[in-house]
């Protein structure tokens, strides 16, 4: 083997050798950039995603009556601006019973609206309706509306949120799943 | 002069960029293909310069905050000199560049320019239509109206739908538990750095094929494309009948590109900026949100597949068109080019065109949905009460009262 060929094979082991080594530092580095990434799938670590929050005073829900509510989200960063406030309709059925609705269609999450007269929540993106229990009345969603879990404490209506109900959800399909009227608060 | 020619000289002696670029210029494309028809491409690339300096100009005010973006958007729109005439141009120029595009492409198809040896021209040109609709809908996003909050919710709705990894991917998409901050900053990160890495890259190498590969000639019926023997008789037309690029080719190019500008600019002075609507406040419920023209159509058809299969129309679709769109080249790399042979290939352009153009024009209307200030207790026209009964006037005073109209409006 000539002196020429014998040095060329040092250096390409030499860059094999450098290779191997930006491959070890590119895995050190990939490891931090990808949990930095995929940081909002960790749920235990954001804390907030649902949890108890006032929606103030039984008094301001007449019996009877659907009414808009809203709350201010659980977690919320200087950016947010008024995107962390969070509308949601709460319905008392008889003073006792309550219905807390999200405010997103369980369709494809449009801002739903109660209409008293007719008894109904219509749907201004794609026509879906839903009756005053939230079940489902027409169009395309493929469910009732969502529902928090809600609990009274010293006259105050709480509820549990804090995460956008979108229809894929395990919460959400857990929340109003079924027709509502088949439960009674606590609703689980 | 002779000193411009020195400063030329003493560039091109440390660029060596001059020898290229007029080999560029002079390369020889076959007569047929220095058409009107074949200007689509360059102006894609013209419109999509003026984005990026438009862009630019527009990130020089613009907030990427959940809080403040809005604001920034009214100040650009009221309190900086031509803020508006701006905006107007970046959001007419996406406009634009989304027709201009899919004009590309359907010209591209119907002149069988994605057969050999250009399969792969095509399924970067596909990429650049995917990538063009992404800068499309993360720029909407980026206009943080009432539009753009609820267009993410349902955004969020749509991928939750992915079975397995639905409510994962929708804590990525959205940065957390719900739109906010981190919702705007993550597609202003996409709308601003990645995507557009992605689309130079793309065009880049798209450029560099028809460079390489040069352009498609006119399709002649009859002539077909055979893998053996293309790059012969494509390189025998080009000598026997070809025209230097620059300038037989090119000043047509130049022309429209001159024309698209105008029409953009015409139409931001006349039409003005889009929005932005209403505040991005989710407690402002008095609202109908609408996508903007390009999705009309998927709004639409979200309003009429039937509950059962929408989820499997929603999220396989796509996929099944994106596939056949990248197979194209594949399955019908060789044979006639000419749409004059290829009925079906122009029945299945129709056919979209159609399709498309009905749901976008049913959704500019949206007869599906409640009028939402429908007032309620709007009398019934006396001619439907005349002569009934006292049974059947009473069931109109219901149908007054009950807000039935805001469904079924007269
Ligand atoms: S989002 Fe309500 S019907 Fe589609």
């Amino acid at each position: 083997m000539s002196t020429e060929t014998r040095s060329t094979s040092r250096r390409a082991l030499l860059v094999k050798v450098g290779l191997f080594l930006n491959g070890i530092v590119g895995v050190a580095l990939a490891v931090p950039i990808v949990r930095y990434l995929l940081s909002p799938l960790a749920r235990e670590k954001n804390p907030g995603y649902q949890s108890w929050l006032s929606l103030g005073q039984l008094a301001q829900f007449p019996a009877g009556q659907t009414r808009l509510a809203t709350y201010r989200n659980p977690i919320v960063n200087p950016g947010d601006g008024q995107t962390a406030n969070i509308a949601c309709w709460v319905r008392n059925v008889d003073d006792r019973t309550f219905q807390v609705f999200a405010i997103n269609c369980a369709h494809l999450g449009c801002p739903v609206r109660w209409f008293p007269q007719s008894n109904l929540f219509m749907c201004p993106c794609h026509g879906g309706a839903y009756y005053q229990d939230g079940s489902r009345a027409s169009g395309p969603p493929e469910r009732g509306l969502f529902q928090y879990q809600h609990k009274i404490e010293a006259g105050n209506l709480f509820i549990q949120a804090g995460e956008l109900p979108t229809p894929g959800q395990p919460v959400a399909i857990k929340l109003g799943g079924k027709s509502p009227c088949a439960c009674e608060p606590p609703c689980a | 002069m002779r000193l411009i020619e020195k400063i030329v000289a003493w560039f091109d002696l440390r660029l060596q960029l001059g020898a290229p670029i007029g080999d560029i210029a002079k390369h020889q494309v076959p007569r047929s293909s220095a058409s009107w028809f074949y200007v689509f491409g360059s102006a894609a690339l013209t419109v999509f310069i003026l984005q990026i300096v438009t862009g630019i100009l527009l990130a020089l005010i613009y907030v990427p905050s959940a809080g403040e973006a809005w604001d920034s958007l009214q100040i650009l729109n009221h309190n900086v000199a031509l803020g508006w005439f701006i905006r107007a141009l970046h959001g007419w120029g996406s406009n634009f560049m989304v027709a201009i595009v899919l004009i590309h492409m359907v010209q591209v198809f119907l002149f069988g320019a994605y057969k050999f040896p250009r399969e792969l021209t095509w399924i970067v040109g596909v990429l650049l239509l995917l990538v063009t609709l992404g800068m499309a809908f993360t720029g909407q996003i980026l206009r943080f109206d009432q539009d753009a909050y609820w267009g993410l919710g349902i955004g969020a709705s749509i991928v939750s739908r992915v079975p397995l990894i639905g409510p994962w991917a929708v804590r990525l998409m959205l940065g957390g538990p719900i739109i906010a901050g981190v919702t705007l900053s993550r597609f202003f990160a996409l709308h601003v750095f990645v995507i557009p890495g992605v689309l130079i890259a793309f065009v880049g190498v798209h450029l560099l094929m028809v460079l390489k590969l040069g352009v498609n000639e006119w399709p002649m019926p009859g002539r077909i494309v055979r893998r053996a023997t293309y790059l012969q008789e494509y390189r025998e037309l080009t000598h026997k009948d070809g025209v230097p690029f620059v300038p037989d080719a090119i000043w047509k190019d130049i022309v429209f590109a001159a024309f698209v500008l105008l029409s953009i600019a015409l139409c931001a002075v006349y039409f003005g900026p889009f929005g932005p609507s209403g505040q991005p406040d989710p407690t402002i419920i008095q609202t109908a949100p609408s996508p903007d023209y390009f999705f009309l159509w998927l709004y639409a058809l979200l309003s009429y597949l039937p509950p059962s299969a929408e989820t499997p129309i929603l999220l396989i679709g796509p996929a099944i068109a994106i596939v056949v769109l990248l197979g194209l080249p594949f399955f019908a790399g060789e044979g006639e080019k000419s749409w004059k042979r290829r009925p079906i290939a122009v029945l299945v352009i129709l056919l979209l065109a159609v399709g498309l153009g009905a749901l976008t024009h049913l959704g500019t209307y949206t007869p599906w949905s409640p009028v939402m200030n429908a007032w309620s207790s709007l009398p019934i026209p006396s001619a439907y009460l005349r002569g009934r009964t006292a049974l059947e006037r009473r069931g109109a005073l219901v149908f007054q009262a009950k807000q039935c109209h805001n469904c079924h409006p007269r």
